[in-house]
């Protein structure tokens, strides 16, 4: 039985929240400004938490279950983070406020940008940006705005890796950027004469995700930036995939010069369901000048009996605002709180046991699925979801077909370079049983390929609903339930 | 803690890879660069982290503490317990984008409603999964608004009262689309000019015309006849709302906007010294096909039972890459989900309560703050619970000592506005009562005179 929709669980004059009648004597409403209808649904307190509990039960969830979503690192999501960010002293706390009242926000702010710099070996953060994508759309600006500023404006493209994430290109479109193609060589490294061809007086910057894509860390990667650099381009580095680097290198120290975090990933800040995510960026001690506006600077130094003066500082060559206030900030106490708790030395274990359940579970499936490119694995790897001897299916089968097995689908179809891609990432957070259990149903599933596969093909069998019609839901169009009724 | 893996759990997964230490799966790593050393403080337990994170936030002074009348595009209002209680279960705060419909139909169907609830508050045809806040979803208008006309129309007009920093991202944003030139803001144009002046603005060159609505000032205008003017130009009117404020005033549907955008924090969202926020991004339905960000349909699997789903998805950068019609690959889901659970609990009944208080207890400020002698109120244009009060002295002298009884005053307009020095933004919701007000007033006398 469908869930209705709260619109169609109103009933007129039914009460959810109560307010208050007003203290105060009554003023005059203006004419012509007031709303006649307001056609929102009417229901009580009880009536929407069943309704949420219900629909949350629809919901697969990390804290349900193994959720093995290549690059996008779902990890736990652990409780304390969310105790921090309720916390009073910061949910209430107004971006307008004086700065004297906000001393303990900022430092908070201005610890997390040190952090960052010491993991990431940068030089300068900004903590703005408000999801990755925006992330990378304010490193596409700052390469912009380094080669404008020095005088060098026929720097119009943007080289791009065919493995990377769709993000990349649209980002660097919204610069007006051209974009270049790079291919992928055998080993699933970026194809060196490839980009050594490709760049030229024209290229402003490469755009490298490494490990990349493919779970592959980039063998030739000082190749690479060295080649980018000789050329006068920057190297931008997407650190979607930078929970296998902690403590294991150092994106700044390789030569790369910008590169943005998903707190949301690596730094365990949940994922909400689709944000709100968090996408700072790191830069080289060149690029400081460039970063959005405002950074949190000590305006007044401090002495051994008085705490620095913590402020806002606009950069002076600052590619401008990004977003309103100051950045996701209840983004940015969870993912300090989860930090703390791992120390400097901890952060390493993280990136260890990611890549050791990454290469573990690989090596549980490999003879019964084809790897797009045999090589120690970092934290995810890439599978081919088909087989010659099971020729109906698809990728999107299998993905399905886990489904009745309990688990969340690796990401299918990406990257776009592998035929029928299944990416697996388990992260750290996961125990070995639940790993052997999930490879267990791979194998499981495998045989179901070429035994059963209408199993596969008609699957899932075990969720509220079946596979729906995409095709009519785009022409169809029904994206609300409540048809405006100016007349109402 | 987080890695549950025991000793000899990691020696069988090793053993099982034929290795004898972790670090030999780190070979790929330039040697010089390989396990750098970590310059941070140890690790803390949980306990100890909390506390060292509480004792931050303690710190602070919050609106848990102060008396707030500040507001400027964010503002102190009651979140009832329910909202909370909803997204902070697992099921919804712990799931990621809903790619797969099957399994996560309860955020879809949540998103589905919250595109309904702000297409019913707006008065608009559809509405987005939601953009990071109201900045961004300003500079997505115009970028909508640039593809609309394929480039053609370069101009963007945008009113002197909208929010300082949506005109300061939707210029970061819009630098490097080819000619755009935003107007309408020019440092020597009144910042309270009536809408209906920005029509000298609009030429054939331009897309997009976007104003706020209140505005930054709190003011509100009937915008009909701007909208009106807009059109006949073949532009776009976009206006940014407070959806709260919607809850009394009549909206932009009915005035004929093309784009609503908006802040949606005072739905239901803590200030949290700025985000995790809300982008409101609704349209008439002709624009659907180029709106940006994540959209959710109605749908039927196979067996004819009703189910939602991610639509339009070749509009996406996922599929399109470069051609997309913008990079954003999430939307702010939890914050889109808080603010349903708030307008589905508040209801019609309770959207006005809240609306109408505000506008109350402001107009009552209004008049007492008018009272004291040396303070001005500027309020010859009906305003909603945020206005403008002329101060005797400067702001910042002013707040500080309203700060040492308690109170948050008001935003300095002259920190934006040259030609508004010793101006104070006032915002009043329905968490001050009277006798705060009354107090405010008090200290305001004392501050002219002391």
């Amino acid at each position: 039985m469908a869930e209705p929709t709260v619109f169609e669980l109103s009933s007129p004059g039914r009460i959810g929240v109560r307010y208050p009648v007003p203290d105060v004597p009554e003023s005059t409403m203006p004419d012509g400004l007031i709303r006649n209808s307001l056609p929102l649904p009417e229901l009580s307190e009880q009536d929407i938490i069943r309704h949420y509990t219900r629909l949350s039960k629809l919901n697969y969830s990390v804290d349900g279950g193994l959720y093995p979503l290549g690059s996008c690192t779902m990890k736990y999501n652990p409780r304390v983070n969310e105790k921090a960010a309720r916390l009073p002293g910061f949910a209430g706390v107004h971006p307008f406020q004086p700065v004297e009242t906000v001393q303990g926000c900022l430092a908070l702010m201005y610890n997390l940008q040190l952090t960052l710099a010491e993991i990431s070996g940068f030089k300068g953060i900004t903590l703005q940006p408000a999801a990755g994508a925006q992330g990378e759309f304010v490193g596409v600006a700052i390469i912009r705005a380094y080669h404008l500023s020095r005088k060098d404006e026929k720097r119009t493209k943007i080289l791009i890796p065919d493995s990377a994430h769709g993000t990349n290109p649209a980002s660097s479109a919204m610069k007006g950027f051209e974009i270049v193609p790079i291919p992928t060589d055998k080993d699933g490294n970026i194809d060196l004469a490839a980009l050594t061809s490709a760049c030229d007086e024209t290229s402003a910057g490469l755009m490298l995700t490494n490990p990349n894509t493919l779970g592959l860390f980039e063998t030739h990667v000082l190749e690479v930036i060295r080649i980018v650099h000789q050329a006068g381009a920057l190297v931008y580095g997407d650190g979607a995939n930078l929970n296998a680097l902690l403590g294991i290198v150092r994106p700044g120290d390789l030569g790369i010069d910008i590169m943005h975090f998903n707190l949301h990933k690596t730094f365990s800040t949940p994922h909400g369901g689709g944000g709100p995510g968090s996408g700072p960026v790191g830069v080289t001690e060149n690029l400081v000048d460039f970063l959005p506006t405002p950074v949190i600077d000590i305006i007044e130094d401090g002495s051994e009996d008085m705490a620095p003066l913590y402020g806002f500082r606009t950069p002076s060559h600052s590619i401008g605002r990004v977003k309103s206030f100051n950045g996701h900030f209840g983004m940015l106490v969870r993912a300090f709180t989860y930090i703390s708790m791992y120390g400097g030395e901890g952060l390493r274990n993280i990136s260890e046991y990611a890549v050791l359940n990454a290469n573990y579970l690989l090596s549980r499936i490999r003879n019964e699925y084809k790897l797009a490119y045999d090589r120690v694995c970092m934290h995810e790897f890439v599978l081919e979801g088909r087989w010659d001897d099971a020729p109906g299916v698809i990728a999107l089968d299998i993905a399905k077909r886990l489904m009745d097995y309990g688990f969340h689908p690796p990401t299918n179809y990406f990257p776009l370079i592998v035929h029928d891609a299944l990416m697996i990432e388990p992260t750290e957070t996961e125990n070995k049983q639940t790993l052997d259990a999930f490879a267990d149903a791979l194998i499981a599933i495998a045989l179901e390929a070429k035994n059963e596969p209408d199993l596969l093909k008609s699957a899932p069998h075990v969720t509220p609903v079946g596979r729906l019609d995409e095709v009519k839901a785009a022409r169809d169009l029904v994206l609300c339930c409540w048809i405006p009724d100016r007349e109402d | 803690m987080f890695i549950p893996h025991t000793e000899s759990e990691t020696g069988e997964m090793l053993k099982a890879l034929g290795l004898k230490s972790i670090d030999e799966l780190f070979e790929d790593i330039p040697d010089k660069y390989r396990f750098p050393k970590l310059d941070l403080p140890p690790a803390l337990s949980e306990m100890e982290a909390f506390s060292m994170v509480q004792a931050i936030s303690q710190s602070n002074e919050s609106t848990q503490d102060l008396i707030c009348f500040l507001g400027a595009g964010a503002y102190n209002h009651y979140i009832p317990a329910v909202v909370d209680a909803v997204i902070s279960r697992g099921e919804f705060f712990t799931a990621y984008t809903p790619y797969q419909p099957e399994i996560s139909q309860g955020t879809l169907q949540a998103v589905f409603e919250y595109q309904s609830l702000i297409a019913a508050l707006t008065g608009m045809d559809v509405s987005n999964a939601s953009h990071y806040d109201g900045a961004t979803a300003c500079a997505e208008a115009g970028v909508l608004a640039f593809h609309h006309f394929f480039g053609k129309r370069p101009r963007i007009v945008i009113s002197p009262s909208l929010h300082p920093h949506y005109r300061e991202t939707m210029r970061t944003y819009l630098q490097g689309y080819a000619d755009v030139d935003i107007v309408g803001d020019e440092s020597g144009v009144n910042p309270l000019l009536h809408p209906d002046q920005l029509v000298s603005k609009v030429d054939e060159s331009t897309s997009l015309v976007l104003v706020q609505y209140p505005d930054f000032f709190g003011r509100i205008f009937d915008l009909s006849s701007l909208a009106e003017s807009v059109h006949e130009k073949g532009a776009l009117l976009g206006v940014a709302v407070n959806p709260l404020s919607l809850g009394l005033l009549k909206p932009p549907g009915e005035f004929g906007a093309d784009i609503v955008v908006g802040e949606g924090q005072s739905l239901g969202i803590p200030l949290s010294f700025g985000g995790p926020y809300l982008g409101i991004f609704a349209t008439r339905k002709e624009l659907v096909r180029k709106l940006a960000g994540r959209l959710v349909g109605e749908s039927v699997d196979q067996q004819g039972r009703k189910g939602y789903v991610l639509t339009l998805t070749a509009r996406e950068q996922h599929i399109r890459r470069e051609k997309s019609t913008s990079n954003i690959c999430t939307n702010q889901g939890l914050m889109a989900l808080a603010s349903a659970v708030y307008l589905s609990s508040l209801g019609k009944n309770g959207m006005r309560a809240v609306a109408n208080l505000c506008y109350q207890k402001a107009h009552y400020a209004a008049s007492q703050i008018a009272r004291v002698p040396g303070f001005a109120v500027l309020d010859d244009v009906p305003f909603f619970h945020e206005f403008i009060v002329h101060c005797p002295d400067s702001v910042e002298e002013i707040n500080l000592h309203l700060l040492d009884h308690g109170i948050l005053g008001g935003y300095d307009l002259g920190c934006d506005y040259p030609t508004l020095k010793n101006h104070m933004l006032i915002a009043v919701t329905e968490m001050v009562d009277k006798e705060d007000i009354d107090l405010l007033t008090e200290i305001l006398g004392e501050a002219h005179h002391g």
